[in-house]
């Protein structure tokens, strides 16, 4: 093997809000990358497209997400009511529920349930909350190898790469880099970049996982409080694999995430397909509740994960974060994602659901620039099943780190402050407003070139002038003019 | 008729020009103009970069200010969001209950132009003659704040000699997003130049919106660029006559 093909074919990513850097700064790679960008955008303007096709199709739409966002206030009302009656529903059926209160929490439960079961190996359905956890390599140190089965996590595992996406987590890669990754990892020779090829290289190698490995980890689309069910939708059939084949099964899910009724999936199974890729019903929906005698794992363990949620429930305005399915339209039709993809948002979650849910599950001990990575054009909200108010939500977060960085010293003498400080000073009188205009007009003389124009301007200003001209100060305010006429009228 | 001119800070500033034709247009339609000297800002900058408590200040004068205005017009779809969207939850959290009072009497009376144009005048063609090629630019907070709709276009529609130019993605954003252009100035970037790729595809010789804050980013864009397409505010269009055509700058 070469030196070259010694190094990973995927560029690693670090997804922890903890170690990340700050969103400005993870989106300069992405920015260069042109392929990346060219990968992201024809991406996401695919299932956008899809998407409004199928939405336009619904004449219900809109009464579908009112819907959906009161069913799932109305669960966020009673909470501990539902989990409890899923609890009890779950358990009377076979199950067992755990209750974790942090990611830590929720590792060791899961360790103890695999050590009890002496799994040294478990197959995965795609699970975000499992990477919200970082389980996998949490798992693997502790001497448990994790295989993933949905085909784009296989990627990513086998490419040593990290989800880019909630929905579709390897949208950043390409067919190539695929081939790649799978030729390698799989030892294949003359693999070809043909998605026929490259399913059947991942289908060879998943049929050994399903029949060797008995014990399986999922996430939840849904928990259904009165019958104690869950719910994972899928594209491929590979979870469901998952789910018949094992003997054991282990349910990692959010709080968050249960339902009052079995009729409410109606509601929410219309918008998730059509919101996340879309579809009128994704391929694969599966339902069970506990254990069945002779069909399906005969272990069935819950484990319900807080990390924060609670913390974010608390809040009246933000509440709202904890209605999301996580079905990822607000990404799809972000400008800014579509720019940068997921990898700059440091976190599992991108895109403006991460840059809302993100800070708040770090309780604004990290990604406090996360809420600043928007324009704030309120896609997102438009286009969201359980009507987030993403925009408003993002504007109170950056209040709260505002509140929170304005206390430091550091932050006192920053130009952004500074100016912040001072544009409020101004604004409180008009007669200070105008002499700062007339300040600004003055000082831009030496910045304004011949054309008119300011093509290079100093601190903060540097950032606009990057890829932008300003146009120099007029000679005459509105105001003056204003003045002006109306002394010439009188 | 009479209507009260909130010019906003930043085009008194920097785009004064908008304001004269803004006076021009309305007074053609028979409004009386007034313009209260005691305005500065709506708060959407402080708000929006966190600084609630400052927000809150600008608010409540602006607030105090019109109270008694007969009608507000406001040549910038953003600030309109600001007051409608922004303002209950910063007095709610901030003010009392005399403000919040104050508040809901005077916010049905806020208009953008547009608004005023059609909602409240009960005019589309206001006798403008611009014949050029025209692309229009629909801000997010025209779009998806205010939901002015149709109604830039049925204005457009009745300019004689205006050749409307259809523009790709209308729905989406140009990347300036106030002081995320210049916090996250190389995204805003990235995100200007797939805005500036379709709106230079109508092959238009002006890009008109209803914000001078997207043109400044658009135009400031094609500057640097030397795209050779200019922006212009579509108060200027819509003032614009026979005898007298806009003052377009640089």
């Amino acid at each position: 093997m070469s030196a070259a093909a010694e190094q990973t074919v995927l560029d690693r990513a670090e997804l922890d809000p903890a170690k990340a850097p700050s969103f400005p700064v993870a989106a300069l790679p992405v920015l260069r990358n042109v392929q990346l960008r060219k990968n992201v955008a024809h991406a996401i303007d695919v299932i956008q497209a899809k998407r409004a096709r199928l939405v336009a199709e619904k004449t219900d739409w809109q009464a579908l997400r009112a819907a959906a966002a009161a069913i799932k206030d109305h669960v966020l009302e009673n909470l501990g009511a539902y989990l409890e009656q899923f609890e009890e529903r779950c358990t009377a059926a076979g199950g067992t529920v755990h209750w974790a209160v942090d990611a830590a929490d929720a590792r060791k439960i899961i360790l103890e349930i695999l050590r009890e079961e002496k799994a040294d190996e478990v197959i995965k359905i795609k699970t975000m909350t499992s990477a919200e956890i970082q389980l996998n390599p949490f798992l693997e140190a502790a001497g448990v190898r994790t295989y993933e089965t949905d085909l784009a996590e296989i990627i990513l595992q086998l490419g040593e790469g990290e989800p880019s996406h909630i929905v579709v987590p390897a949208l950043h890669v390409n067919r190539s880099q695929v081939r790649e990754i799978f030729a390698r990892r799989m030892g294949i020779e003359n693999l070809s970049d043909e998605p026929k090829a490259l399913t059947a290289a991942a289908r060879n190698y998943l049929r050994q996982k399903f029949l060797l490995v008995p014990t399986a980890i999922s996430g939840a689309n849904f928990l259904i409080a009165e019958t104690g069910g869950v719910v994972v939708v899928e594209s491929e059939g590979n979870g469901r694999m998952c789910l018949t084949l094992p003997r054991t099964m282990i349910t990692l899910a959010g709080i968050e995430k249960v339902l009052p009724r079995f009729q409410d999936l109606e509601v929410m199974l219309q918008l998730l397909a059509r919101s996340a890729t879309g579809e009128r019903m994704n391929p694969y929906t599966s339902l069970w509740t506990g254990v069945t005698p002779g069909d399906g794992p005969q272990k069935f363990h819950v484990v319900l994960l807080d990390n924060g949620r609670s913390s974010i429930l608390a809040r009246k305005k933000e509440r709202q974060t904890l209605r999301c399915i996580r079905c990822a339209a607000c990404m799809n039709t972000c400008p800014v994602y579509r720019q940068t993809g997921g990898h700059a948002y440091g976190s599992v979650y991108p895109g403006p659901i991460g840059a809302i849910l993100t800070p708040q599950l770090e309780q604004l001990r990290h990604a406090q620039s996360l809420p600043f990575a928007s324009s704030l054009c309120g896609a997102c909200y438009e286009v969201c099943p359980v009507k987030i108010n993403i925009p408003e939500i993002l504007i109170d977060l950056r209040a709260q780190v505002t509140d929170q960085e304005r206390k430091t010293a550091g932050k006192f003498f920053d130009p952004m402050y500074v100016a912040m400080r001072a544009a409020n000073l101004i604004f409180s009188r008009a007669w200070l407003f105008h002499a700062a205009q007339k300040m600004g007009r003055i000082g831009s003389r030496f910045l304004t070139r011949k054309d008119g124009w300011m093509h290079s301007l100093p601190s903060v200003g540097a950032k606009w002038t990057l890829t932008r001209d300003l146009r120099g100060l007029p000679r005459q305010t509105f105001h003056e003019w204003w003045a002006a006429r109306e002394r010439g009228a009188k | 008729m009479q209507a009260s001119l909130f010019i906003t800070c930043y085009n008194d500033t920097l785009f004064p020009e908008t304001g004269r034709a803004l006076v021009r247009l309305l007074e053609r339609l028979g409004v009386e103009v007034e313009f209260r000297a005691g305005q500065t800002c709506c708060g959407q900058m402080h708000a929006n970069t966190g600084f609630r408590r400052e927000a809150f200040c600008q608010a409540k004068r602006l607030v105090r200010l019109y109270a008694d205005a007969e009608a507000v017009v406001i040549p910038s779809s953003s600030c309109v969001a600001m007051i409608r969207d922004q303002y209950p939850g910063l007095f709610e959290e901030l003010g009392d209950e005399a403000l919040r009072k104050d508040f809901a009497a005077l916010v049905p009376r806020v208009y953008e132009l547009s608004e005023f144009l059609i909602d409240k005048l009960g005019v589309e063609d206001v006798g403008a003659y611009f014949p050029h090629r025209v692309t229009y630019h629909a801000s997010c907070h025209g779009l998806r704040g205010l939901h002015l709709g149709e109604r830039p276009f049925r204005l457009l529609r009745k300019v004689r000699g205006l050749e409307l130019a259809p523009l790709a993605n209308l729905e989406r954003c140009c990347g300036f997003g106030g002081t995320f252009s210049v916090k996250n100035g190389e995204v805003s970037s990235a995100m200007l130049t797939v805005k500036l790729e379709d709106v230079l595809a109508t092959k238009a010789e002006f890009c008109t919106a209803l914000d001078n804050s997207c043109l400044m980013h658009l135009g400031g864009g094609m500057h640097r660029q030397y795209a050779g397409m200019k922006t212009i505010h579509m108060a200027q269009i819509l003032a614009s006559t026979e005898k007298e055509p806009p003052e377009v700058a640089g």
